[in-house]
């Protein structure tokens, strides 16, 4: 094997004002030829640590040697063979696509005949060719990500290192990338690729698996799921709710970590531990306990120490919903139109009572702003948006009293402290008195808030924000609860607890709707639409759709295969 | 690579940053539409001439001494005069802000200019809510009974009672019209915008696209970084600096005394002195909001009130004059008061481009030393 190029030797960051340190003791080695994967949730370090081997910081202790350089001391030299992509790509969005290149063309001294060729190559590959003079504001999330890439390479690095270059672009520009990125390791780069997706771990190399600072693990990605090999299984054909078979299999000792996968209940088990026994879990007649493969998320979950629990203590508190009609949540030829872009294309669908229904959809494909209209904050173009029975055009707030709503990013306010936020939320939502101050004291009690109360949210970890959120939204015990990107980001721990209260509240009867762009959380859902460029391009429980792409070849599809062909087939009929 | 500056990196920076600049409406706006408009709302709509002062008039006394002090009133051209009955009616008119001030002839008015006592034969009232307009009243009252008794004197064939008469001339602005001064006063403002405002606004901006991050990953260096920022912005102060005073020369009609080369030199000055402070701001809040306020707070404010446009450096309490020895735009509103009204008064120029210069050293050096090649 060729020498390292990339060697980290106990390598700490701390910054000022932040008590925890951001990189905590990392040791590691990147080599050529080879994509390395630097996976974690957000806070994890990731981008820290790129940033470290870019040179635009220097560690607290420790040491990095990039090609037998270190990034601060030799910094102009690292530059000449470093290429970076930062997040959101780095692209000046007033300049065309050319000048972008042309720009990092001169800083990067490629000119001359050297230059002509450069550039032909990397449109090529790039597949830009055609939009050299379009402004790189008006591209797509996917052909940003091919121009950042392009602009990163014009130096031709040794060193290429991509910050979260999968964020904001749609599954098919990812494979596309993907597979640009394979073709560089062939001429001996070495990649870094950076990502929040666990599943896109799989796609590389080597592993750098990061949580909260630390490393958990470092090498391929097989000999981490070799770990938890045999202990896999999923229940399937199972009678009565998942949601409650799943909250059984969870209180077992012998089981780890369980998740809802479609129709069926994934289950990964402790070392050793003896397979649970389907008839105690009450799992039905026609249950049957099946091997599977492992995923990198299950080890992700075994290297943490397992997931949470299954109870939901916050779902034992809510009363259970009584009197609501069937059908909960109705758009009717939703459209709304910004100038002449149609955000929202003649949307239909129907969300029952007791039903989680997701909207999944890469970003920008339409989907918070459906769900604005759901809630009453964005008035429609046209078509009708009902909840609870409730046309949004003419009573919005009545509904809104109804529902609860909660943001992506959390809108929490910053300025406020824990428990003033919980006392304003419960106050706009009408509790007053010896009830606010009742349910704002028990969700305190659930989520474990008594040692944050007097902070404010903006210092919190994600998770925590995230359940604060979580309790704003629920404390007037609203039968309906929009939630708009609620797990983006956070850890599968935390993303595992969040579920656990989801499914506790729906078994009480309370309706949810959810967005997503992780394409695995529509397995939490009883059902999901497919948003792409506004319009719905297939809907049903995320069994059907997946069975709807199923080949001989691929005879067990991910959510986001399905995702694939279905947009492919689209596309393959509007071109008809 | 040793080079600090390689002319090819820098080439490629100016022409990125121009073609931004080209681009963005909000520049245009700001480096050319904003002027102009400044200039005329300074030229046409503020006016702190006070023309035509209303003031009202209580005749008590209707002797024919007193009929032609009115009439004498009448006749200027400073005041508006409304004709009262009473005084109480006249104070009443005065409260509800119909009249500035009002002037009463008391019954005995004639009696004492027959016998002159120590006591005035005239009563003058005036607002002093609004103190400026009050002493315009007061003066202009003044100078409509010191020429009253002339012309009365000369009448009578007598000399006059006063001996000695208040001619005021004014120099340099001769008609005394505020436009003219406060027009290279606006030109500071609108220099200000320029260097602190719109630079501070696009290096933050680099920061929150994280293009900043991607320039710093590639081999530049921290003076091309510098540079490439300053000539651009440099340039198009300049020229904004330029259409300013074309415009108030050929539109407005402002003299202009004072030779080009000097308005460049000084220009060049406050110019770099205000980049220097826009691209300190954003170089260390690196956040377009914060940039934004801080460049109104710590440029655009303190040129509108301590640079003496507006406010007369003079009245202000010591230690407020003391400050305003710190404040760039201070020595620019000089500058440029005296190249449109006085013309080269180089003793002037020179002390107020060399502290220009030392202020330009400073923000400038700040920012290279606070420019880091790193995120941190």
């Amino acid at each position: 094997m060729n020498d390292a190029l990339v060697t980290l030797e106990a390598v700490s960051k701390s910054f000022p004002g932040t008590d925890k340190p951001a990189l905590e003791n990392i040791s590691s080695a990147l080599w050529p030829g080879r994509i390395t994967g630097l996976v974690g949730p957000d806070g994890a370090g990731k981008t820290t640590l790129i940033r470290l081997m870019a040179g635009l910081l220097a560690p607290t202790s420790g040491s990095i040697c990039v090609s037998g350089l270190d990034p601060i001391r030799d910094a102009a030299k690292l530059r000449e063979f470093v290429g970076y992509m930062p997040q959101k790509f780095g692209l000046y969005e007033d300049l065309s696509v050319l000048e972008n290149l042309e720009l990092h063309a001169d800083l990067r001294g490629v000119l001359g005949a050297q230059r002509t060729v450069i550039f032909e190559r990397l449109l090529g590959f790039t597949d830009l060719a055609r939009f050299t003079t379009r402004l790189a504001g008006k591209l797509s999330g996917g052909m940003k990500q091919k121009l950042g890439l392009a602009c990163a390479l014009l130096g031709q690095p040794r060193l290429l290192l991509l910050d979260e270059p999968g964020v904001g672009v749609d599954p098919i520009s990812r494979r596309e990338l993907w597979k640009m990125v394979h073709e560089l390791i062939g001429q001996g780069i070495a990649v870094v690729w950076s990502t929040a997706y666990l599943d896109e771990a799989e796609l590389c190399q080597d592993v750098l698996l990061m949580n909260e600072g630390q490393l958990l693990f470092s090498g391929k990605p097989s000999d981490l799921t070799n770990r938890i090999r045999d202990r896999s299984f999923q229940i399937r054909h199972a009678g009565g709710s998942r949601r409650q078979l799943l909250a059984r299999a969870l209180r077992r000792p012998e089981v780890m970590d369980g998740v809802i996968q479609g129709h069926s209940v994934r289950l990964l088990l402790r070392d050793n531990a003896t397979h649970p026994n389907l008839l105690e879990l009450e799992a039905g007649e026609q249950a049957e306990l099946v091997q599977v493969t492992p995923r990198f998320e299950d080890a992700f979950i075994e290297a943490l120490g397992g997931g949470p629990g299954g109870d939901s203590v916050l779902a034992q508190r809510l009363r259970p919903v009584v009197g609501v009609q069937d059908t909960v949540v109705e758009a009717v030829e939703l459209t709304k139109l910004f100038g002449d872009f149609a955000a929202t294309d003649h949307v239909n669908f129907a969300v029952k009572r007791g039903e989680i229904f997701g909207l999944l959809g890469p970003n920008g494909a339409g989907k918070s702003t459906t769900f604005r209209m759901m809630c009453g904050l964005l008035a429609p173009t046209s078509g009708t948006a009902r909840v609870l029975g409730i046309d949004l055009k003419t009573s919005a707030s009545l509904a809104r009293q109804q529902l609860g709503y909660m943001a992506q990013k959390f809108s929490l306010y910053g300025g406020l402290t824990v428990r003033q936020n919980l006392m304003f939320f419960s106050g706009i939502y009408g509790l007053k008195g010896e009830r606010q101050k009742a349910m704002v004291n028990g969700m305190i009690d659930i989520f474990k808030m008594e040692p944050f109360l007097h902070t404010t949210p903006d210092t919190l970890p994600l998770g925590f924000k995230q359940r604060l959120a979580l309790a704003c939204a629920v404390m007037h015990e609203p039968p309906l609860l929009f939630l708009d990107e609620p797990t983006s980001g956070v850890d599968p721990v935390t993303r595992r607890e969040f579920w656990t209260h989801i499914n506790g509240v729906v078994e009480k009867g309370v309706t949810v709707m959810v967005t997503t762009h992780f394409m695995d959380e529509a397995e939490y859902c009883d059902r999901i639409a497919l948003v792409f460029r506004g319009k719905i391009i297939a809907a049903g429980t995320p069994d059907q759709l997946k069975e709807q792409v199923s080949t001989p070849e691929n005879p067990d599809p991910t959510m986001e295969d399905a995702f694939i062909a279905l947009v492919q087939g689209q596309s393959q009929e509007d071109s008809l | 690579m040793n080079k600090r500056v390689s002319f090819r990196r820098l080439r490629a920076l100016c022409r990125k940053e121009t073609l931004q600049i080209l681009r963005d409406p909000s520049s245009n706006i700001i480096a050319f539409v904003l002027p102009v408009v400044l200039l005329f709302i300074f030229g046409y709509g503020i006016n702190l001439d006070s023309s035509a002062v209303t003031i009202g008039l209580v005749l008590e006394d209707t002797g024919p001494e007193a009929r032609r002090f009115a009439n004498n009133l009448y006749g200027s051209p400073y005041l508006k005069v409304t004709t009262g009955l009473t005084r109480s009616g006249m104070e009443q008119t005065m409260t509800a802000g119909e009249v500035r001030g009002f002037v009463v002839v008391p019954v005995d008015f004639s009696e004492k200019l027959k016998n002159p006592t120590d006591t005035a034969p005239l009563l003058v009232v005036a607002d002093g809510a609004e103190p400026n307009t009050a002493n315009f009243v007061q003066n202009y009252m003044n100078g409509v009974w010191n020429g009253w008794l002339q012309q009365r004197a000369a009448e009578q064939g007598v000399s006059p009672p006063i001996g000695i008469s208040i001619d005021s001339r004014f120099w340099f602005n001769p008609s005394a019209e505020s436009r003219n001064y406060l027009i290279p006063g606006s030109i500071t403002i609108i220099m200000t915008v320029i260097g602190t405002l719109l630079t501070s606004l696009v290096v933050a901006r680099e920061w929150e696209r994280g293009t900043m991050e991607a320039l710093l990953a590639s081999p530049v260096t921290r003076a091309e970084l510098l540079l490439s920022k300053l000539l651009p912005y440099y340039a198009l102060g300049i020229i904004s600096l330029f259409l300013c005073v074309g415009v108030s020369v050929f539109i407005l009609k402002v003299p202009f005394r004072g030779s080009l080369f000097a308005l460049w030199v000084i220009g060049s000055l406050f110019l770099t002195s205000s980049l220097g402070l826009g691209l300190l701001l954003s170089t260390v809040l690196r956040n377009q909001f914060n940039a934004a306020q801080a460049s109104l707070n710590a440029a655009f404010l303190p040129a509108l009130m301590l640079s003496g446009f507006i406010y007369e450096i003079r009245s202000m309490p010591v230690f407020i004059q003391a400050v305003t020895y710190l404040i760039p735009a201070r020595y620019f509103v000089t500058a440029m008061q005296t190249l449109f009204q006085a013309g080269n008064v180089w003793p002037l120029l020179i002390s107020s481009g060399l502290f220009l210069l030392l202020s330009s050293i400073f923000f400038i050096g700040l920012t290279a030393l606070k420019t880091r090649r790193r995120l941190e």
